[in-house]
């Protein structure tokens, strides 16, 4: 019953690591290129929720100056996010070129199949 | 003059980036090359001026935007972190003038501008990590040299480059997101990304977080070991040597690896070491058991490889292992042996990597039933590749046999006198793989494959000759090395708990 209660205390945290474990998985699991492209995008998108769950203060505003209210949000952690979720489209973009030249040069993009495509020369 | 003294640390950075830029626009590449050639020129006498300044008056500390740190991002500069941008400094413009003829020989004329423009971004981001004083900054740092560097694998001549450059592309992507991940529970526990704030604020919270504190250094040692090739996390690293450009490879191996390694350091020394007991956790000893293994079976592998590159490729994760070892050891010749492995192993595996690419360049192969007898043909290049092995074996009289007597010093210190046979040992693994390959290249008739070959021109002989002339060096003259290492490994452990 405690364990349920830490659980249900924590279940944005809960979430975030199912997303983590569950992008990881898919990065190892799949052979197909553009799956592990979208199971590391789930990977680094769990990333973003553990910055942002803290930094969200119930009942906060806006991080923004003004007399009438105290309590606002973390800014800083939502910077920081802006910044790795421009780092994590460049990474998924540069990803999705090199599948497309991949799929040039081999004509698959399963790893199996490309691995068995360079034995054969 | 005093108005730019003042700005070295930013400056270090943003002259590789607009070369980049530069670069990119120029769209030929004669006046790439020449932008990359001048910046590469120009960031040798920032970092030497930064690391006099260091050397004589202690840590820099430059605020950006002159926002005050702990709220601003602060570049700190150390003996550590100006001992890394030195090397990576020196590493690009000992290199550079080899990359015309080696990037025009193996790169479609379209792309060459490209590739500039990817080193220098690759340059920027590498300068970036050591320079920085702010954990994120550092993340965001490693992304820049991690995005080119994906790129520059790619641009390899053979289609397994891009298959290399893929596989390089998600595991660097894992390790950088298990930095974040650190970083982030760091920053829950501190509220701050200042790395020397951290440390101050780490150890008040140890008592109440300490699980979430060492879930943090578990994240950031997986993370950036994946990004240094620790074994097992190496498996990126033999096909994106084999298969990248070969300048691009000399490059990479020389720098990349070692500023990862910079940013382990940084973070087990200077900031969980100074806010915890490190030696309360297993930290050092499964760094060394993974080392002792990267030294084994790595160099194992190594001995039956059939191509050169994939073969140094497999060495380079050995001889990581020899510093990760050093670091290991937590003492001061330990320490001190493993960073000036740092040194001593960027000089001969840019050497040893400039030899492959010299011996591409005229015999069109690096496969090793091919290069029979390719040291009659191309006699200078083959003895600068001879010394460097030497040096990766630790013969006397090489700048390798100064990085494993410390190494054996910090064993023995700890009266561990199993490990100090197993670094002999190690040695001899060496013995028998360059063994192999010298034994081809001078003992044996000169082949079919390589009866055209001889040694390239000047342009990319110095650089070779330069280097393995620097291995010796530094195997007699350790002031430079031994002597800045020495130093700093005292610094370090100074400040641990």
């Amino acid at each position: 019953m405690q364990t349920l209660g830490i659980i249900l205390d924590h279940y944005s945290y809960v979430i975030t690591i199912f997303l983590m474990m569950s992008g990881l998985y898919i990065v190892a699991a799949r052979g197909n290129m553009v799956k592990k492209l979208v199971g590391l995008s789930i990977f680094q998108t769990s990333v973003y929720l553990l910055y942002i769950e803290p930094a969200k203060i119930l009942g906060g505003t806006a991080p923004i100056l003004d007399p009438a209210f105290s309590v606002y949000s973390n800014p800083l952690p939502h910077v920081l996010i802006l910044t790795a979720i421009v780092v994590g489209v460049a990474t998924l973009a540069l990803g999705l070129a090199l599948a497309v030249r991949i799929n040039e040069a081999y004509g698959t993009i399963e790893e199996d199949e490309i691995f068995e495509r360079d034995r054969e020369t | 003059m005093n108005a730019v003294w003042a700005h070295l640390p930013i400056l270090i950075v943003l002259v590789p980036l607009f070369g980049a830029l530069l670069a990119g626009f120029a769209r030929r590449a004669d006046p790439a090359f020449a932008i990359a050639l001048v910046v590469s020129w120009v960031i040798p006498f920032c970092a030497g001026a930064m690391l006099w300044q260091v050397l004589a008056s202690g840590p820099i500390s430059y605020h950006l935007g002159s926002w005050a740190p702990p709220w601003g991002i602060e570049y700190r500069v150390d003996a550590l972190n100006a001992f890394v941008l030195m090397l990576v400094s020196m590493i690009g413009a000992v290199t550079m003038p080899f990359a015309r003829r080696s990037v025009g020989f193996e790169i479609e004329e379209g792309q060459r501008p490209w590739f500039y423009c990817m080193y220098l971004l690759c340059l920027t981001g590498l300068l970036g990590i050591a320079v920085t004083g702010d954990a994120f900054n550092a993340f965001v740092f490693l992304e820049i040299s991690s995005l080119s560097t994906y790129v520059l694998i790619a641009l390899g001549r053979d289609r397994r480059a891009l298959l290399a450059a893929f596989q390089y592309l998600i595991m660097g992507t894992i390790g950088a997101t298990f930095y974040v991940v650190g970083v982030g529970l760091l920053y829950l526990m501190t509220g701050s990304l200042n790395m020397v704030d951290i440390a101050a604020r780490l150890g008040p919270a140890w008592a109440d977080n300490s699980r979430t504190i060492i879930a943090a250094l578990a994240f950031v040692t997986v993370g950036v070991s994946l990004k240094l090739a620790l074994f097992p996390l190496h498996v990126w690293l033999p096909n994106a040597y084999s298969y990248a450009p070969s300048w691009a490879t000399a490059f990479l191996s020389a720098t990349a690896t070692k500023v990862a390694i910079y940013l382990l350091v940084r973070f087990l020394f200077s900031i969980f070491g100074v806010a915890i007991d490190l030696r309360a956790l297993p930290v050092a000893a499964i760094i060394i058991g993974l080392s002792l293994a990267a030294m084994y079976i790595a160099s194992l592998i190594a001995v039956f490889q059939s191509s050169l590159s994939r073969m140094l490729a497999y060495s380079s994760v050995a001889q990581i292992g020899y510093i990760t070892l050093g670091i290991g050891f937590v003492n001061l010749a330990g320490l001190t042996g493993g960073l000036v492995h740092i040194v001593n192993h960027a000089l001969m595996k840019a050497a040893l990597f400039l030899a492959v690419g010299a011996v591409f360049f005229r015999a069109r192969t690096v496969q090793l039933d091919d290069l029979a007898g390719i040291g009659r043909k191309m006699p200078i290049t083959m003895t600068a590749f001879t010394v460097a092995c030497f040096g990766l074996i630790g013969t006397p009289g090489t700048s390798g046999f100064i990085s494993k007597w410390y190494l054996a010093l910090g064993a023995i210190e700890r009266g561990w006198w199993l490990v100090v046979f197993l670094i002999v040992g190690s040695s001899l693994i060496a013995l028998i793989y360059v063994g192999r390959v010298l034994e081809i290249a001078w003992l044996r008739e000169p082949s079919a494959a390589v009866a055209e070959a001889r040694d390239p021109p000047l342009s990319m002989l110095a650089p070779l000759v330069l280097l393995a002339a620097a291995t010796i060096y530094f195997g007699f003259d350790t002031e430079w090395t031994a002597g800045i290492a020495s130093t700093t490994a005292k610094g370090l452990l100074g400040g641990l708990r």
